[in-house]
């Protein structure tokens, strides 16, 4: 059982941060809520339709952070064979695939009225439809084994061939010509945005995280014990 | 030359037996026993280097199973005998040899097992004796230190078995090391016993 | 080192193309503007599950009659081995499909222009496809799973392709000049070309522990 010594460790950490992320994401989202549909200001063109933006590019930019994690988890169950790597990437893949759902669904509301149509096949649009996809087939193959093990590190390989498309979907918007409106915030000119407008995005991209976070820590602390019970009980059988 | 030290090998993450350790020079023998699903196979695997071990660690000549020079150094013959059912036994002897790094002397290596007439059958439509007999013949294709057998005399008539131990006997005098896990299926002369 | 002969299997995918060509125009209803307009993107599509269809069970055999394991103790790397295994398939079950596009693209009322960037895209795209199409069929070599789980797994990589190959062709029949589509299909390639090996040698691996 020595695999298990350090995700002991790891639990009591978790242990201790987690109700702090929980109570300051909880605390901070009502905040960030009323800041963004009602102190910030109305968007000269698009009115008080683009407020759904506050949830829209937080949830997008969770979708890549998250997948980010997943591919980095993968990377050190590939090359370590770290057990709480394995758990800590598979935990995080659900989360990731909803934050896309939630980009995409988000945008689709958006765009209707902006665009007029529900959706197009723009290059930003299609790499966030691959991304999701990715989760999905991410979950699947793990899932996909009787042998945990090996669909842990199947899984991983996938999750890394997959990291491919992070910077694709990133710089789809810089790339080609989309409907989808460039970059105006993470560039490299620095961020295009009224500074009124700014600040709320942000403080709900921070309660994004740590709703992210909390939930990552309570999902691998349940797969560690649903590994747990396994082992046990494939140890009562031999 | 083939050290084990406390090495636990594991099935889908669980260790299937206690810690083994042995060391095996030029021309000693490992016969490795134990019921069904003791884990004689997933030891082997193990040591062939597809799995790694749950536990303690193994050198070939002082250096790890996971340096090149161990797979260069080795046979493996398993349950099923890698044979393409499409190709002639001379095909399949010459494929084997080349991915072996050896010369390609598919006859010499058939003649072991009286295999010379089957030559150019396609391996598809040999019986079973007669393809574990070609799966075999690969030993000798081309020359490794180590062979390590699981099972090698499954399917094999009295006489088979008889060549197949004369032939380990021949590479023992030559200095080479066998391990092999078995049922009864081949006799090895005075050799390291493990049950597992 | 590896021969194939197994004529049976490689006709599969082509067969596939040839008969959902003949099937789209039936089911589209036969117009002309129609099938030209959406006519190289249904190929494509089809090419790709031909692709899929094919290299389905690349691994199995291998995996199933002990060779995998003479060839991750053989003295080439596992990399290669699968860079030369995708290849000779690709040959086999891809060139095909590219050689007889130019008749697809007549049955799709496809412009001339198409009758050379089609197979140009395809020649391009298609060994894409096989390689990730076998990353795929590593992952999941030996599971008991269905093979649409496969597919399903490639499928989002497989979209670069797709679209950049229809994108070619149809840039170059509308005369917009297609060069960057190619070059980038180019790098597709090159890159599943260098990159692929990787991922299909430790999904193999993987499965033979």
């Amino acid at each position: 059982m020595h695999a298990y010594a350090n995700p002991l460790r790891f639990q009591r950490i978790a242990d201790a941060i987690r109700p702090w992320t929980t109570f300051l994401a909880l605390a901070l989202f009502p905040v960030g809520l009323v800041w963004a549909l009602a102190i910030a200001p109305a968007d000269y063109q698009q009115s008080d339709a683009y407020r759904i933006m506050y949830v829209h590019v937080p949830a997008a930019w969770m979708s890549m952070f998250t997948y980010l994690v997943v591919g980095s988890g993968s990377a050190v169950a590939l090359i370590w064979r770290h057990p709480l790597a394995e758990i800590a990437a598979r935990a995080a893949a659900p989360i990731g695939a909803c934050f896309t759902a939630i980009a995409l669904v988000t945008g689709s509301i958006w765009g209707k009225p902006m665009w007029g149509t529900w959706w197009v096949w723009d290059a930003r649009l299609t790499s966030v439809l691959i991304l999701f996809f990715l989760y999905l087939g991410y979950i699947a193959l793990y899932d996909a084994f009787e042998d945990a093990s090996r669909g842990a590190r199947a899984a991983s390989i996938l999750a890394l061939v997959g990291l491919v498309n992070i910077p694709i979907v990133k710089f789809s918007v810089d790339w080609w010509n989309t409907l989808h409106q460039p970059s105006s915030v993470l560039r490299m000119d620095g961020p295009a945005m009224a500074p009124s407008m700014l600040w709320p995005l942000l403080l709900m991209a921070v309660v994004f995280k740590l709703y992210m976070v909390s939930v990552l820590l309570v999902r691998i602390r349940t797969e560690t014990a649903e590994r747990r019970i396994a082992a046990l009980r494939g140890a009562e059988t031999a | 030359m083939l050290a084990v030290h406390d090495l636990v090998s594991a099935r889908a993450g669980r260790p299937v037996h206690a810690p083994v350790a042995f060391d095996l020079a030029e021309g000693d023998a490992l016969l490795l026993r134990g019921a069904n699903g003791s884990g004689k196979s997933t030891f082997l695997r193990t040591l062939a280097g597809f799995l790694r071990p749950a536990a303690g660690s193994a050198s070939w000549q002082d250096r790890p199973l996971t340096d090149p020079a161990w797979p260069a150094a080795l046979h493996w013959i398993s349950h099923v005998n890698a044979l393409k059912a499409g190709l002639t036994v001379r095909e399949n002897l010459q494929i084997g040899a080349a991915l072996a790094g050896g010369p390609a002397d598919p006859v010499a290596a058939a003649d072991v097992f009286d295999l010379r007439p089957l030559l150019d059958v396609p391996a598809g439509r040999l019986s079973q004796g007669q393809r574990r007999r070609a799966a075999l013949a690969r030993l000798v294709a081309v020359p490794r230190r180590v062979w390590l057998l699981d099972e090698p005399g499954v399917g094999l008539d009295a006489a088979n078995r008889q060549h197949l131990a004369r032939l380990i006997d021949r590479h023992r005098a030559g200095g080479g090391i066998v391990v092999a896990a078995s049922h009864g299926d081949v006799t090895l002369d005075d050799p390291l016993v493990l049950e597992l | 080192m590896l021969a194939l002969r197994r004529p049976g299997e490689a006709l599969l995918p082509v067969l596939f193309l040839l008969t959902g060509t003949v099937l789209f125009p039936l089911g589209v209803g036969p117009g002309a503007e129609t099938l030209a307009r959406i006519g190289s993107g249904v190929i494509w599509v089809l090419a790709l599950f031909a692709v899929t269809v094919g290299t389905d069970r690349l691994w199995a055999a291998d995996l199933e009659d002990g060779s995998l394991e003479q060839l991750e103790l053989g003295i080439l790397p596992l990399e290669l081995v699968a860079l030369v295994r995708c290849l000779v398939h690709w040959l086999v079950t891809g060139l095909p499909l590219v050689v007889i596009s130019p008749l697809l693209a007549l049955l799709m009322q496809q412009p001339p222009a198409a009758l050379v960037a089609l197979p140009a895209a395809l020649l391009l795209g298609t060994p894409v496809l096989v390689m990730i199409g076998a990353i795929g069929a590593a992952l999941l070599v030996g599971s008991r799973r269905s093979q649409a789980l496969t597919a399903l797994l490639v499928l989002p990589l497989q979209i670069p392709a797709l679209i950049f190959g229809v994108g070619a062709v149809e840039a170059t029949t509308v005369g917009v000049g297609g060069t960057v589509a190619y070059l980038i299909l180019g790098a597709l390639l090159l890159g599943s070309l260098a990159l692929a090996p990787f991922a299909i040698a430790a999904a193999l691996r993987l499965a033979l522990e």
